[in-house]
């Protein structure tokens, strides 16, 4: 640590344990939540994605064409595939840890954990075959 | 910047993180699904033109979509914005941190509000 001549106060003195940054590679557990939180980025990208889908529907038949097209070059395969991954890491965990986030009473009684985690599961499934149906159905 | 005004701006942010985690994880797997992998590799025809303008043209559509996004949106900064500090261990960067992930975020949502009303 650079020593610093200007007063600091003894706060700011207090020992503090230095960190390797890459303290998560070598326990599969860390690298598993830094995996987890790094899902966030495909979200992010599809976040983005979804503007541009916009865009290229509001600029005409030939962008959206054009931006369909982007998505077949083995670059883009290999991205999507690499995003899903994360994103499908950061549905299982999100749904998992709903009961432990959510406690629900009925009745004075709590909600089985597994019903919530059921319950979020089943949600998974509807939104998804939503989606399919309303974008492929002609 | 006191620390009890920063410390109240934190629940927001962790419940637009919430939200967007629950919408992320229900929606984003599907899309990426069908948009980065099945479309392209042509395991399903891809949405004609027209009915995409048909279903962006209804107003429901728009705003949940926009929801998505935004919501999305958020929920990367909140989380992004920690891995930043514990990942990298970037904590001693906080400021810079803060505006690079709830301030795209801010921008993009505004950018996304202004393509969606204009269409």
């Amino acid at each position: 640590m650079a020593h610093r001549s200007k007063y600091t106060s003894p706060r700011s003195r207090r020992y503090v344990k230095r960190v390797p940054i890459f303290w998560w590679v070598r326990k599969w557990n860390y690298t598993k939540f830094i995996l987890r939180e790094l899902s966030s980025v495909s979200v992010a990208a599809y976040a983005v994605i979804l503007i541009l889908l916009v865009r290229v529907v509001g600029a005409g038949p030939a962008e959206y064409q054009e931006f369909l097209e982007v998505f077949q070059s083995p670059v883009s395969i290999g991205l999507n595939i690499v995003a899903l991954a994360f994103v499908l890491l950061h549905s299982v965990t999100w749904f998992n840890l709903a009961p432990k986030a959510l406690v629900i009473r009925v009745r004075s009684k709590v909600v089985p954990p597994m019903f919530i985690v059921g319950m979020n599961y089943a949600a998974w499934i509807v939104v998804s075959a939503a989606v399919a149906w309303i974008l492929l159905s002609p | 910047m006191s620390k009890q005004s920063k410390a109240s701006n934190e629940p927001f942010w962790w419940a637009l993180f919430g939200a967007g985690g629950v919408v992320s994880a229900l929606f984003v797997p599907v899309l990426i699904a069908l948009f980065g992998l099945a479309i392209p590799l042509g395991w399903v025809e891809a949405p004609e033109y027209q009915s995409m303008c048909t279903l962006l043209a209804s107003p429901v559509t728009r705003l949940l979509l926009f929801a998505i996004i935004a919501l999305c949106l958020f929920h990367w900064a909140h989380r992004f914005r920690f891995t930043l500090y514990d990942g990298l261990q970037l904590k001693h960067l906080e400021s810079l941190i803060l505006v690079l992930t709830y301030g795209s975020a801010i921008v993009a949502v505004i950018f996304a509000g202004i393509v969606i009303w204009m269409l």
